[in-house]
């Protein structure tokens, strides 16, 4: 009997685990932005055809080809595309999985410091004191000022001292977790807050679902239309298929769905690489999809979509960021709930630790691709990221001029290329590394079968569909992107764009001296295939 | 909200909870699967504090 609770204990334990590494700041804050700048109802229906024919084969595939490379030897995502494609060009496919969470690091971070003057402002009381200063029903327009303010919106420079102390602290506290290695002690704790943070969040959902009509002035800003914003396939003034066929559509949302699952950015590929042959990939990846999916579908998005829509008329307003929404509109419901100052603190404290369990995980790529091409120690490999992301988290710091150094970055490497490395990605998972030596090594330790279908899904749906958003993207949206940020006056996006391209450039070249010493030690023969 | 409105959510979330349920029933009614089970922050990566 007592055997039996320990295994139970245990296995809640592994549930709680997962889900801490699942959910982070792409479920409440990212996921309510995009569904809310990208037209409501009609992002729906391509974020959950992206999330079935992409999102959890992908999922599969990386934890699949990691746990390959791992036995192979080698633990860097180089090292991993190496070991699957054996071409001298394969390795250069690492550009991307250690370029893309070190830039996604660069403006995360800074979000986390967000959460955490959020909280500050709940338990100092500072938010309720705005609510009270504010017109009946206008409190709106102070959190939005309060936000704009508390990022420095209105012009680039750096924020004031108290912005500035919470960088620094949040950046002490990440790099001496990363640095000390402690991930497992954040991770425990974790297994803690993040059932709270659940918790928080359904009583947060509770309340905004029987809101009403917040704005007695405005009836027609009620909960029943704001869930028809969010649900409704439709957008106002086109049609169905006229508002289905902007390629941009598709690719924010598949970027949605491979920032929130944390694929193709590098992270599970290694990650996975230091499991055994006999653990489970299959199951794990399965079920960390599906808590995710709960948060940020069922949480994140039915708590703060539907607010944006009363309070901010989301179909009509110009959105400052994609990040910024949740930040605008959920102190107005803290503001309507009893003890909301308490659940403001709580939910913003959660977040803040969910996401540090995030970004802890988004460096570790880098840091094994140091230590395994260059025989760095980790302490001297973490010290050399922390200089890089630095210097990129102050530039998205100082460009605050309508968040657009953070939103370039986040369009561009958090959109974009994490789309690009997932076409890559499935194409050698599919393609090069080949299904049947898939199939075989995809169900050593599976606690679940594989669906049959699958496969047919990884072969040709997943690369063809990939595909077409990427060309329709490129064809129709692409000229218009080049003009706007390299021929504007306004030189910030160029100007981020050229750093994220350095920053490229730089792990390139550390990428060819790595394949060199690696070609020198350890060539990889036809031997070093596992059966 | 239109009744495609409510059938999509009625749909996605359906789908989402029963996904959840699946794979927790899973987890919970798996023999050992707690020993071959990983979450990517639970993972040893062999490098502390060198």
């Amino acid at each position: 009997m007592a055997h039996n609770n320990d295994s139970w204990g245990s296995k809640i334990g592994v549930i709680l685990a997962v889900a801490g590494s699942a959910v982070g700041l792409g479920n409440f804050l990212r996921f309510p932005g995009q569904v809310a700048t990208n037209g409501g109802g009609i992002f729906m229906i391509p974020y959950f055809i992206s999330l079935l024919l992409v999102g959890i084969p992908i999922c599969w595939a990386e934890w699949t080809m990691g746990r390959y490379g791992g036995a192979v030897g080698h633990n860097s995502t180089p090292g991993i595309f190496r070991a699957l494609w054996r071409h001298p060009a394969s390795k250069y496919i690492g550009i991307l999985s250690i370029t893309i969470p070190v830039v996604i690091y660069m403006y995360y971070i800074y979000i986390e410091v967000w959460c955490l003057s959020y909280a500050l402002d709940y338990v100092l009381g500072n938010m309720r004191a705005m609510s009270a200063a504010a017109a009946p029903g206008q409190d709106i327009k102070i959190y939005e000022a309060h936000f704009a303010a508390m990022v420095g919106a209105a012009a680039n420079g750096f924020p004031g001292g108290r912005m500035m102390f919470l960088v620094a602290l949040t950046f002490f506290l990440n790099f001496f977790l990363i640095f000390r290695g402690v991930s497992k002690g954040i991770e425990s704790f974790s297994k803690i807050a993040m059932p709270l943070l659940i918790v928080i969040a359904v009583v947060i959902v509770l309340r905004v679902l029987t809101l009403g009509a917040p704005n007695p002035a405005m009836p027609e800003r009620n909960i029943v239309n704001a869930l028809g914003f969010m649900w409704n396939p439709r957008v106002e003034g086109a049609s169905l298929w006229t508002a289905l066929l902007n390629p941009k559509l598709w690719l924010s949302a598949a970027g949605q769905i491979f920032f929130t699952l944390s694929i193709c950015m590098g992270v599970i590929l290694n990650y996975a690489s230091y499991l055994k042959r006999d653990d489970d990939v299959v199951l794990s990846g399965l079920t960390a999809s599906a808590v995710n999916e709960f948060c940020e579908v069922c949480l994140g998005g039915m708590m703060v979509i539907p607010l944006a829509f009363m309070f901010l008329d989301v179909r009509n307003v110009q959105l400052d960021s994609t990040f910024s929404v949740a930040f605008t509109v959920l102190p107005t419901v803290f503001h309507r709930m009893p003890l909301g100052d308490m659940f403001g603190a709580l939910f913003f404290a959660m977040i803040f630790i969910a996401a540090i369990t995030s970004s802890i995980s988004m460096l570790q790529p880098a840091i094994a691709f140091l230590e395994e091409g260059f025989a760095m120690g980790r302490r001297l490999s973490v010290t050399l990221l922390a200089l890089i992301v630095s210097i990129g988290a102050l530039i998205a710091i100082f460009f605050s001029k309508n968040l657009l150094a953070l939103d370039t970055m986040d369009f561009w490497v958090g959109n974009f290329l994490v789309f690009v490395l997932g076409m890559i990605q499935i194409i050698l998972f599919g393609w090069v590394f080949g299904v049947e030596r898939a199939k075989a090594e995809i169900s050593k330790g599976a606690e679940i079968p594989v669906p049959r279908p699958f496969w047919f899904v990884v072969k040709y749906v997943s690369p063809v569909y990939l595909l077409a958003i990427f060309a329709g993207f490129c064809y129709d949206k692409l000229a218009g992107y080049y003009k706007t940020i390299f021929q504007s006056e306004d030189r910030v996006a160029a100007f981020v764009l050229t750093f994220v391209l350095a920053v490229a450039l730089f792990f390139a070249v550390l990428i060819w001296l790595a394949g060199k010493r690696w070609e020198e030690k350890h060539p990889i023969s036809e031997e070093d295939v596992i059966p | 909200m239109t009744i495609a409105g409510w059938i999509m959510m009625i749909v996605s979330v359906g789908l989402v909870l029963w996904l959840n349920y699946y794979c927790l029933s899973r987890v919970l009614r798996t023999p050992k699967s707690e020993k071959h089970m990983r979450a990517p922050l639970d993972i040893d990566t062999h490098d502390k504090n060198t």
